[in-house]
């Protein structure tokens, strides 16, 4: 797309395919030599632990629904055969589990990486909106195949998360409760709702996998960005995609590999809830509800406002703001490394939002309440006026002429 | 194309009735795939059940499950009416009966919550009949069982997000918007509720 083809097909049969369907033009020009800046560190490796996250959890999570039974007497008691009984079905099921939660610290890194380095900005702005719909819809996954274990955790964060549409009523009387009525397919959380949701489970990540195929073309039109957030100027600040990256990638994903089968193997239910072993009973809540730790934050948003609607609104607007993140941020410096003022502020809402996700576990209560309170209030704070403000007065650092001189640790030129 | 406009054509004409008809059928099309989510037939069914309330002594509770919901009845003590009673409307954050029974607008008073509509409210009033799904995110409060929280007000109180509730089942203080709804019941004996 960027750069002009250097594909060469090697024997007739390549030519005779390069004329009809010319998928090797398009992995040798996209995979193999797309330029790339030399100087990506380690952060950059996450896109690719990602689409690796994204197969595994699909190719165990279709071996699974074949001894998986989405039915409200048996759901339960599947997972528990599939513990059980099944051949290796405890490593499947583990792998799944546990891969649902990795891939979402490598989206958080990944999402991380893009606000400090700015790729959110001009001309990535279609990349990284396609980029939160996938984590939305990476979301509405997560929380569709909890539900499916059907134990007590699964059934009330079904029922409590599927009541957030039931705010609408104060919007309009009734239509909240038709809302929720018709997302459960009877009068409360039961066996319609297990089956639309394993159902949709199945669908969204061939969605995602839609949606990463757009997100990476959305990469290789203007090529990635990169630490400095300075374009690709000349051929010494680029290097070619293989073997270069690839061989990073590689790297970076066997120590991912490395954690994962840490937990699988030794903590397998260490980012789990004992409860969730115990089947649904639609007649008892446990004591303490918390959802899966990589919903914490937003729980904690949810919680810290006390009208119904607003902590809805609040909640869903904390990720639906992040669209608009390209327009919000008026510097038309990319890195954070080169603004001073900015940078600490962006460090902080990478703290605040961890500590969101610790008051998400906490009872909504006393002083957690209101740090739960300040650190929803830093959240929008920080996007709303800190970005577009601090964009306006920073004066940025000096700058290194290219990508080349950064390497080379030449002398940074100061800002105009 | 910097044409002048002209007539609209027959072919424009054509154009926009073959595809208004086109987006109609369409949309109507797509009415079955969105209805089918809807309460089917059988959950619609299992619409009336029968409670007999002579087990219950005074100051406890029983739970039955109806249309999947639990149905909290509570044998309450005259105490807890009294505090029930002695609280004034303008105290409530939600001063609406939320009480099936009778009109949508009613004031949320001890009476008016405990009414089945039909005028003999002063001879059950010590029967609190409610559907027990916080209003807030819908779990199930606490306080049916003996050495459960009640919360501040004795009446139900909810863990998930701290909602307390009093004892005629009125929200009192925590995040939940309204009262807790009294579903559609009527006694049929002395001793006998039909809900639904
Ligand atoms: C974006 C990719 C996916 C994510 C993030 C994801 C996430 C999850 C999570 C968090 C659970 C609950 C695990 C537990 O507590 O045991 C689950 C269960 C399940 N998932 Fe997925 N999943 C994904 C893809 C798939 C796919 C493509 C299928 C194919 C049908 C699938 C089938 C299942 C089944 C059958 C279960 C229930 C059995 C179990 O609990 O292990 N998943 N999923
Ligand atoms: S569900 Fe009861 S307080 Fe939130």
């Amino acid at each position: 797309m960027a750069h002009v083809s250097t594909y060469k097909p090697n024997s007739a049969i390549e030519k005779w395919m390069d004329d009809r369907l010319p998928v090797m033009r398009m992995m040798h020009d996209q995979f193999n030599d797309f330029p790339t800046p030399r100087n990506l560190n380690y952060l950059w490796t996450f896109g690719g632990i990602l689409t690796f996250c994204l197969a595994v959890q699909m190719a165990t999570g279709i071996v699974l629904a074949m001894h998986y039974v989405p039915q409200e007497t048996m759901a339960f008691d599947s997972v528990e055969h599939i513990m059980r009984d099944v051949n290796f079905g405890w490593l499947l099921r583990y792998i799944h589990f546990n891969g649902a939660s990795l891939f979402f610290l490598a989206v958080y890194i990944h999402i991380a990486r893009g606000m400090y380095y700015g790729s959110y900005k001009a001309p990535r702005e279609v990349l990284w909106i396609i980029g939160v719909l996938i984590f939305l819809a990476m979301m509405a996954t997560a929380f569709m195949g909890y539900s499916l274990v059907w134990g007590q955790m699964s059934f009330w964060a079904v029922t409590v998360i599927t009541n957030l549409f039931s705010s609408l009523d104060s919007i309009i009387p009734g239509l909240g409760t038709t809302v929720v009525e018709w997302i459960w397919g009877g009068f409360s959380v039961g066996g319609p709702t297990l089956t639309r949701l394993f159902s949709l489970h199945y669908l969204l990540p061939f969605v995602i996998a839609g949606l990463v195929i757009l997100h990476i073309w959305a990469l290789h039109v203007p090529g990635s960005n990169n630490p400095t957030g300075i374009d690709i100027k000349s051929k010494s600040d680029a290097i070619s995609f293989n073997p270069y990256y690839t061989v990073k990638d590689g790297f970076a994903m066997s120590m991912f590999v490395i954690l994962f089968a840490a937990f699988v193997f030794y903590a397998p239910n260490f980012m789990g809830h004992p409860d969730n072993y115990i089947e649904a009973d639609p007649l008892v809540t446990p004591p303490h509800i918390v959802p899966e730790w990589y919903f914490l934050p937003y729980y904690a948003i949810l919680r810290a406002i006390p009208s119904k609607l607003l902590g809805v609104v609040a909640m869903f607007g904390s990720i639906g703001l992040l669209l608009f993140l390209p327009w919000l941020d008026t510097s038309k410096v990319r890195s954070a490394r080169y603004r001073p003022i900015f940078k600490w502020f962006l460090l902080l809402f990478f703290v605040n939002a961890v500590a969101l996700g610790y008051l998400g576990a906490k009872p909504p209560e006393g002083a957690f309440l209101i740090w739960g309170r300040i650190c929803t209030a830093y959240y929008f704070v920080f996007l709303l006026v800190i970005m577009p403000v601090v964009g306006w007065i920073e004066k940025p650092a000096a700058m290194p002429g290219s990508i080349t001189d950064d390497v080379l640790g030449k002398k940074p030129v100061p800002a105009k | 194309m910097a044409k002048k406009k002209t007539e609209p054509t027959r072919r424009d004409f054509m154009t926009i009735a073959a595809g208004s008809f086109a987006a109609v059928g369409g949309a109507a099309a797509l009415w079955p795939f969105i209805d089918q989510m809807n309460p089917d037939a059988s959950a619609l069914s299992l619409a009336t059940i029968e409670v007999d309330l002579s087990p219950i002594p005074v100051g406890q509770s029983i739970t039955v499950s109806w249309r999947g919901k639990p149905i909290f009845i509570r044998h309450r003590t005259p105490e807890e009416i009294e505090a029930a009673k002695a609280v004034k409307i303008d105290e409530l954050p939600d001063p609406e009966a939320r009480n099936d029974n009778i009109s949508a607008t009613a004031e949320a008073t001890d009476l008016n919550r405990v009414s089945t509509g039909k005028g003999d409210t002063a001879k059950h009033e010590n029967w609190m009949i409610l559907i027990g799904i916080c209003t807030h995110l819908g779990c199930i409060p606490k306080g049916q069982r003996i050495g459960d929280a009640k919360g501040e007000f004795d009446g139900w109180f909810c863990p998930c997000h701290g909602s307390h509730y009093d004892t005629a089942g009125r929200i009192r203080k925590g995040p939940a918007p309204r009262n807790l709804e009294v579903p559609v019941y009527e006694f049929i004996s002395e001793n006998k509720i039909k809900i639904g």
